[in-house]
């Protein structure tokens, strides 16, 4: 079992009425950026990867968004790459880079390459599309958005495993010379894992390279069935998925009491929380759905996976921006919000006895290997960040090793993804325990 | 209501999908980034003494999306093969917003192609002033509001109006995604263009611009009359991007007098 610890790293000098009046986090004004404010932050988050390597989680884990002060990462390899230097035993896990939107796969390759080798192999380096408001962000083009992903994928990996110097010339992208000195510790190549919210191409794509697939505190139910499609994928490849092409990332927050907890955890909706990453005109930029999940948001608009829901789409189609709505009304709104994600166990929030069998009930439905904790947003102070790090390590994460061990969640470096061989004709293993899920009023 | 059908043409490796009604001169219609909005009042009116000729956009749903095509110089490529293999050159042509930076490109490809050019509310060119507004961070509705200066206009409401069919939903997202695919960088216009605009010479060439036209400044206007030798520019007051559907009366005038020229 891989414990891994995360944060979106919040800029945390901002009022939440200016997240409300935006209707998002993306395009609230840089005009609100306070330099000081930034600098402590990006420090104290570093500071923090450490604390969270002293307390013997397995890895630290790091993502990247632009423009938007949900998250700091809008680099995340210069945070990785400083991480390499002084962390010491942590794998560094990124969730991911963005390819098509950065069009450089051989900058980066070579920069994940510095950054395994400063490490010392331990590197694991995922890949995402970009969120919607990536694409505008940096003007990548999202009719072309798959494809990019998947030609900067291929291209990386041979970057790092054919010989040089070669010439390419792609469909996207164009290299006279390719031989880059610099190459990865980890032979043939860093482990890559895959961080995703639902999309069946996705799921897809990974079960055939037979890399696993982290689901970002996806709704328990679609994301059974999301294992199950990956696993039927992977069976199709001749191989018998398990734990270890698993993982999931669930947002958590623990104080030592009860009220604090769920006092502090309504920081996870702040601003809107996720939901709130951005408008549904910057989450869904032309082309950059497939066609399947367009028909399907034509024909069912609520579906989350796409992040948007039928009111919010009409909402936002009127042409509006800022508004005169009543804040207080959308903070009410908000917390509903807060207890139903904490039924769904799309949110853990209590102290380590309340917290426990939630994460436990989350480990046996969904049968993951790697394990991502996901720290508080909103602007909470040092300490209590601190604080709930320390009781997830200490308290809840020694008890669900045992859990894990218990109910055999081999990880992907006790097991190689794919390894397991799938007979044809035979039924395959199931990936997935449904059972607990009527229990929580939930569809089996 | 004149006659009109739907038919099937084989050009270069596309099937495309034609609309083809009324009777006379042929005149090509290149239609928008929104697609085909269907066979109007204007088109009616015209039809008397001319033979629409209307592709739909591969990738619009209908015609199927051609992978080569990744820009709009190839699109006009494209339907440039398509009026030659038709054998309707020289053609009257009528384009609308990225249809005209289509039209344009045809043009300046190919300055016989055309016996009259007229671009109405045209992308295509960089504007000396202003932008061309960006559709592709808005919803649809959004931008379709933005396309009229009176969302009352009663022909505007036939055509849109009502709640959205996840029919419309996803002809609107493939026309979205196919403009993007090849038009979102440079946005909506090509650098070279007006260089090889000024080749063109001896086309009548007309401009028609809403004076309230919110998506394409006056200043893409401007830079087309200066870019096409003799080229002509009328502006349609009090209405917006979409003066055939917001006036169609005087629309049909303009274009039938322009057209008898």
């Amino acid at each position: 079992m891989q414990i891994s610890y995360f944060t979106e790293r919040p800029y945390r000098g901002l009022n939440e009425d200016e997240i409300l009046k935006n209707k998002a986090y993306f395009a609230v004004p840089n005009a609100l950026f306070d330099r000081e404010q930034a600098a402590n932050d990006y420090n104290y988050y570093l500071d923090e990867y450490c604390y969270a390597e002293e307390l013997g989680f397995d890895a630290v884990a790091l993502n990247e968004h632009h423009g938007n002060p949900f998250c700091m990462g809008s680099v995340m390899n210069v945070e990785a790459s400083i991480l390499a230097r002084i962390t010491n035993k942590v794998r560094i896990v990124l969730i991911g880079n963005p390819l098509p939107v950065l069009k450089h796969p051989l900058r980066m390759a070579e920069e994940l390459a510095e950054i395994d080798l400063i490490s010392r192999g331990r590197l694991v380096t995922g890949w995402v599309r970009g969120a919607g408001s990536e694409q505008f962000f940096n003007n990548a083009n999202p009719a072309y958005n798959r494809e990019m992903f998947n030609e900067a994928h291929d291209f990386i990996v041979q970057a790092w495993t054919k010989p040089g110097p070669w010439r390419y010339e792609g469909k996207h992208f164009h290299y006279r010379h390719v031989n880059p000195w610099a190459l990865p510790y980890q032979k043939p190549h860093p482990p890559m894992w895959i961080p995703g919210v639902l999309s069946p191409e996705t799921a897809r794509w990974c079960a055939e390279h037979r890399y696993p697939y982290l689901g970002l505190g996806t709704a328990l139910g679609p994301t059974c069935d999301l294992w199950d499609f990956y696993a039927d994928e992977a069976a199709k490849h001749g191989y018998q998925a398990g734990p270890e092409n698993f993982g999931y990332l669930i947002p958590t927050f623990l104080a030592e009491t009860e009220e604090k907890a769920q006092e502090i955890g309504k920081n996870f909706v702040f601003g809107g929380g996720q939901n709130a990453f951005s408008r549904p005109e910057h989450t869904l930029p032309p082309g950059y759905n497939s066609k399947g999940a367009i028909r399907m948001l034509a024909k069912h608009p609520g579906g989350s996976w796409l992040g948007v829901s039928p009111e919010k789409l009409r909402a936002h189609s009127d042409g509006g921006r800022p508004d005169t709505t009543d804040f207080d009304t959308v903070r009410q709104k908000l917390l509903k919000g807060y207890g139903k994600a904490q039924k769904n166990l799309q949110l853990l929030i209590g102290t380590p006895e309340s917290v426990l069998p939630k994460a436990k009930t989350l480990l046996r439905v969904l049968r993951p290997s790697i394990f991502v904790f996901f720290n508080i947003q909103g602007p909470v102070g040092d300490e209590d960040r601190k604080t709930s790090m320390r009781l997830i390590a200490q308290e809840l994460t020694p008890q669900l090793r045992e859990y894990a061990k218990e109910i055999d969640l081999v990880d992907p470096f006790e097991r190689t993804p794919g390894s397991v061989a799938y007979r044809n004709g035979v039924t395959r293993d199931p990936v997935v325990d449904r059972e607990p899920l009527a229990a929580l009023g939930m569809a089996g | 209501m004149a006659n009109w059908t739907e038919q099937k043409a084989h050009i270069a490796e596309a099937e495309l999908t034609l609309i083809k009604g009324g009777a006379g001169k042929p005149l090509l219609m290149l239609h928008d980034e929104l697609g085909f909005p269907g066979w109007v009042k204007w088109n009616d009116e015209l039809a008397a003494e001319h033979a629409f000729v209307i592709p739909l956009q591969p990738g619009f749903g209908k015609t199927p999306r051609l992978g080569w095509v990744r820009s709009f110089r190839d699109l006009a490529g494209l339907y440039s093969m398509a009026v030659r293999e038709m054998g309707l050159d020289p053609v009257d042509v009528i384009a609308f917003s990225a249809g005209g930076f289509i039209a344009a490109e045809m043009v300046a490809a190919d300055p016989k192609i055309f016996d009259h050019l007229i671009l109405v509310g045209p992308m295509g060119l960089k504007p000396e002033k202003g932008e061309i507004w960006d559709i592709f961070p808005v919803t649809i509705r959004t931008h379709l509001r933005r396309t009229v200066a009176d969302p009352g206009t009663a022909e505007f409401g036939n055509i849109y109006g009502g709640e959205m069919t996840p029919e419309q939903f996803e002809a609107f997202e493939d026309a979205r995604a196919e403009s993007a695919r090849i038009g979102w960088e440079p946005y909506m216009h090509n650098p070279s263009l007006p260089y090889l605009l000024r080749g063109v010479k001896n086309v009548p060439t007309l401009l028609i611009r809403g004076s309230e036209d919110q998506i394409v400044p006056a200043g893409c206007i401007a830079t087309y009359t200066k870019a096409i030798d003799g080229a002509k520019a009328v502006e349609m007051a009090n209405v917006g991007h979409r003066p055939e559907i917001e006036n169609s009366v005087e629309f049909v005038k303009i274009v039938q007098d322009f057209l008898k020229e």
